[in-house]
């Protein structure tokens, strides 16, 4: 397991460094960034619906409540540092509330996935309705369909007036990005991730075994919403504008899509799904000739009918098929492990 | 009275149009497990098709109830034999297709028929009743709303075909045992499921102005009414329908339409906290 | 000359690592124009219009040999009416392809994802679009008509053609919030009274229960500016319960986006409107502009309020780079502080040096048979909702949107 950990660390910052020297070379780093916030919240999904077995439909809502709770805070305070942490407590609570209320009520499977849709869409209709002046957070105007513009973005902590944006916004990015694929590690390393795999695969069984799940569970869910939270908060800092739109039901739909796509079950899967979906988006923008909704749909059906595992599994099989089985040939079961190493999960 | 007629009148509306709306989700995904994102879509063809019927110069009564049902439910068709026929049992994945289906759906209704808002006008006066002015259409609304719901549970209950259907729904291969083609049976369902929400589609048409993404507007509610009204699929669609109908209008007349909706969203929660398999799960057990 | 989507992948591709590595300064042979609009997604019936108007001018300008004696050459991104789009592209514009003048923004969002990024790299920016008023800030200038300019003439006219109480439907953002606010003040003013407000989110499309609401106040007139398809049923339902026959009906946003051609004659007619342009206006500049529309894109069905205003803004900015003599932004701000105007197809536009916004003819129109019968034209209004709190010329560092206080 330390093997592991250690070797996952060093691939982390391997592919870190890749994407803070190589990938600019290829991607506008502005463009880069939000692939990578894109990620860091497919990521979020990817661990509680991956390892955890929560199909949970309304991840947009910690995603936008993580952006909402900073601008609010950063219009009322001035600076960013506590904002930042204000993002990711905000959703965090406000899930553990939420996963308090569904696990201990014994809901699963796809009643817990209308419920936290339906929960993002209370959250969707009630913003979109904020438009008056009556809804107002200290100095921050809730702005309704329009949103909250002109808020401070992200700055040194201790100085409100160095601002951290442009290329060193994407270093930080991308760093974060780093160190919360590493935190999921340890996580999903740790007993309490494997128990998580162990409901995953036989809640029932777990249970018996005298854990409790509700709270387990409970707890998994409150993680995966502070990540969101924090790549709310971070989409906030590069977009320089909230709208309701983030709790939209076509951005909760998206998160569960790059996660599909990527592979469920693996921590690289979902981040590679949502980097790549969204540059495909932003390419296909960009023609005229079809519509990029009738490209990206079929794109998805033919996915599921050829790739149902998602792209970083079926690499993973394909790799322990060819190059992998040699290897094992010539080494012994023990060093098993490093046939899964090239995609890293 | 009269404004209390009035409001009965809306009340049973918005409980019809529930209805409809709903239908076609509550046999493809409330039947056959199939969690079909692509419903709202369904219907905004649905809405197309009497559009383009309408303009072609077909009667709309017509277009609505024979041209729209027919042409979704042979969409359907296709789909299931392409696609759904490979992923019958697996929910996730149906998911994601339907979801594929769903954006597809819109970009051609937008390459086909352009982004624009357009809209056939109700076929039927409105009317007075004492002071008011009301919709005739909603009387349409809610005499259709209800005849769909007899239908589904005459076709269910009351037929050698819902018996199959139904049969096949719970153990495919025990009917298939018995003499009956799973596959073939699906493929009737699917195409009954598509062909409701077609219909759903064309006949609110006339109440909306229609764009390729209209279709987004039903979806959420659809699911909602489908998995509160539980198991038992007619007794279940009435009820939360009822349910869900009256809260909104109740919150809607008192308050603003937008707190109606809301309470629908809420109490939908509240619903399924208590009763996480539905309304039909504790009450009205083992009936249609 | 147009910017397509190769000359963009290149572009990306070739600037990938532009902002990491110094910018070889090239002396520019032509002078870049940046749009932003969203030409797909559902906002695409106000972009597209827009984009085409906005082409139209610059090839108008470029055949009669360019400005200061170069060619204009638009750099245009589609925004696919997704506000995170806005910002992107709005430093790609300011930062990578380093354009000299920004015409675009549809929804008040959008302008302000974008309106800061032009502040803080002074790229002039102009914003063609009715909207709610109240934006104050040195860098922009804006063509469109802002509610009190509509609402003062509309307001007294069809309160004359109905009666005295007024119930307010109005979309539930800031563009509905605040014309509701200026009608009611106008109503006031006008000595009627506004007996009830309603405000509707855009995704709001059944109004059967509203509309009985409306009938047990039973008021003289309602005003009902609704926004988007989905409220476009409001006036289709109202139609199908009669009401149009028993309740007159007012708008300020009904047409903006052509949407009246979508209702039948049998819906639609009778809704009175104010705007800054009409299909209908029958004017020497109209109707050469619709000619020329016509020929390059066939007919000119979808010339709407807002593409004017867009082929107004393009042609205000050309005249006043012609005047100034240079694409200096400051020198063209002062010189277009200088209450520069120019002829467009809906009447005269200047612009007012002390909010920035434009001093345009306002026409009262009814619809009538898809189109909209202009009844009355009232020369060159004022902007004075925005005048009420924004003086540039006393504050030129102001940088917010006011909401203005009635």
């Amino acid at each position: 397991m330390i093997d592991s950990l250690w070797r996952d660390s060093v691939g982390a910052v391997l592919g870190i460094a890749l994407l803070i020297w190589v990938a600019p070379l290829f991607i506008s780093p502005y463009t880069l960034t939000i692939l990578i916030i894109y990620g860091m919240l497919a990521l979020s999904l990817g661990m509680i619906w991956g390892f955890g077995g929560i199909l949970c439909f309304g991840q947009a809502a910690f995603f936008g409540l993580g952006a909402y709770a900073y601008v609010i805070a950063a219009i009322n305070i001035g600076e960013s540092t506590l904002p930042m942490l204000i993002a990711v407590l905000v959703p965090a609570i406000f899930a553990s509330l939420l996963g308090a209320m569904m696990f201990y009520g014994r809901l699963n499977d796809v009643y817990l996935a209308v419920i936290t849709l339906v929960v993002t869409l209370i959250l969707f209709k009630f913003m979109n309705s904020t438009a008056g002046p009556e809804y107002i957070i200290g100095k921050a105007r809730l702005g309704g369909f329009n949103g909250i513009p002109g808020f401070p973005t992200l700055n040194m902590p201790g100085n409100p007036n160095a601002y951290i944006w442009g290329d060193t916004y994407f270093y930080f990015c991308a760093v974060t990005l780093g160190v919360v694929f590493l935190i999921t590690t340890l996580i999903l390393q740790s007993s309490f991730g494997r128990i998580a795999v162990g409901i995953r695969e036989n809640e029932t069984r777990m249970s018996l075994l005298g854990y409790d799940i509700r709270a387990r569970k409970t707890v998994l869910f409150t993680i995966g919403a502070a990540i969101a939270g924090l790549a709310g908060a971070l989409f906030a800092n590069w977009a320089e504008i909230v709208t309701p739109n983030l709790f939209s039901l076509s951005q909760s739909a998206e998160i569960i899509i790059w996660c599909i796509v990527g592979g469920l079950g693996t921590r690289l899967g979902p981040i590679l799904g949502a980097a790549g979906l969204s540059l495909l988006k932003f390419l296909l923008g960009q023609q005229t000739l079809i519509d990029n909704l009738l490209i990206t749909g079929l794109i998805l059906v033919l996915f599921v009918l050829i790739l149902p595992k998602g792209i970083v599994p079926t690499l993973n099989d394909l790799w322990s098929l060819t190059i992998g089985q040699r290897i094992i040939r010539h080494r012994r079961r023990p060093r098993r492990r490093t046939r899964r190493k090239p995609p890293r999960d | 009275m009269d404004l209390s007629v009035v409001i009965l009148v809306e009340f049973l509306y918005a409980i019809a149009s529930l209805i409809l709306i709903s239908a076609g989700l509550a046999v493809i995904f409330g039947m056959m497990k199939v969690i079909n994102l692509a419903h709202g879509e369904f219907m905004m063809m649905g809405g197309y098709a009497t559009i383009t019927a309408v303009n072609a110069g077909v009667n709309i009564f017509f277009a609505m109830l024979v041209i729209a049902p027919i042409t979704i439910g042979l969409i359907g068709l296709i789909i299931e034999r392409l696609i759904i026929r490979r992923l019958y049992g697996r929910l996730i994945d149906t998911m994601l297709a339907t979801w594929g289906l769903s954006l597809f759906f819109i970009g051609l209704a937008k390459m086909i028929f352009g982004n624009t808002t357009t809209g056939v006008s109700t076929p039927i006066p409105g009317l007075s009743i004492g002071d008011y002015q009301i919709n005739g259409y909603n009387f349409f609304i809610i005499i259709i709303g209800f005849i769909v719901l007899a239908l589904m549970l005459f076709v269910l209950k009351g037929t050698r075909a819902g018996l199959i259907a139904r049969g096949t729904m719970q153990i495919p291969e025990m009917a298939a045992a018995l003499g009956c083609s799973p596959d073939r049976v699906y493929l009737v369902t699917f195409f009954c499921g598509a062909a409701l929400s077609g219909l759903a589609g064309a006949i609110l048409a006339p109440l909306v102005g229609l764009t390729p993404s209209s279709g987004a507007t039903y979806i959420a509610e659809a699911f909602i009414t489908v998995i509160a009204g539980g198991p038992a699929l007619i007794i279940g669609l009435l009820s939360s329908a009822s349910f869900f109908g009256t809260i909104n209008q109740l919150f809607t007349f008192a308050i603003s339409p937008i707190v109606g909706e809301v309470m629908l969203l809420v109490s939908a929660v509240i619903l399924l906290r208590l009763l996480p398999q539905g309304i039909t799960s504790k009450f009205f057990k083992g009936k249609f | 000359m147009s910017f397509n989507r190769r000359t963009f992948l290149t572009g990306t591709a070739c600037l990938a690592g532009a902002s990491v590595l110094p910018r070889a300064a090239i002396a520019a042979d032509s002078i870049k124009l940046g749009s932003i609009l969203d030409t797909s997604g559902i906002f695409d019936a106000y972009g597209k219009p827009m984009d085409m108007a906005m082409r139209l001018a610059i090839n108008e300008i470029n055949a009669a040999g360019g400005l200061l004696g170069k060619q204009v050459d638009v750099v245009a991104y589609d925004t696919q009416s997704d506000m995170a789009l806005y910002t992107q592209y709005a430093q790609q514009l300011t930062r990578q392809d380093d354009v000299d003048v920004v015409h675009g923004g549809i929804l008040s969002a959008s302008r302000e994802a974008i309106r800061q990024t032009m502040r803080k790299t002074n790229t002039l920016y102009f914003y063609n679009v009715q909207y709610e008023g109240g934006v104050c800030d040195r860098n922009i200038f804006i063509t469109g008509v802002t509610p009190a300019q509509q609402v003062e003439v509309l307001v007294p006219y069809a309160l004359k053609n109905s009666g005295k109480k007024v119930y307010i439907l109005a979309a539930d953002y800031n563009y509905g919030q605040i014309t509701a606010r200026w009608i009611q003040k106008f109503v006031g003013d006008n000595g009627g009274e506004t007996v009830s407000v309603d405000f509707f989110p855009l995704d709001v499309s059944d109004f059967g229960s509203t509309i009985a609401k409306i009938q047990t106040v039973g008021p003289d007139l309602v005003f009902a500016p609704l926004v988007g398809g989905n409220h476009l049923s409001f006036f289709r339902q109202w139609a199908a319960a009669g009401m149009n026959k028993r309740i007159p009906l007012a708008s300020t946003t009904m047409g903006a986006g052509n949407d009246h051609k979508v209702l039948t004659p049998d819906e639609g007619d009778g809704i009175m409107v104010a705007y800054n342009y009409s299909q209908e206006l029958d004017t020497p500049a109209n109707n050469s502009f619709k000619e020329k529309w016509a020929t390059a894109y066939g007919d000119s069905n979808l010339i709407h309020e807002l593409a004017v205003s867009t082929y107004q803004g393009v042609m205000a900015w050309a005249e006043a780079v012609r005047q100034a003599g240079t694409i200096d932004r400051d020198d063209l701000i002062v010189t277009l502080e200088k209450g520069l105007s120019i002829d467009g197809p809906a009447g005269k536009v200047t612009i007012d040096p002390q909010t920035h916004h434009a001093v345009l003819d306002v026409h009262i129109m009814e619809i009538e048979n898809q189109g909209m019968r202009v009844i009355e034209t009232l020369p060159q209004r004022q902007p004075i909702d925005t005048q009420e709190v924004c003086d540039l010329q006393a504050n030129p560092d102001d940088n917010t949107q006011y909401e203005i206080e009635i």
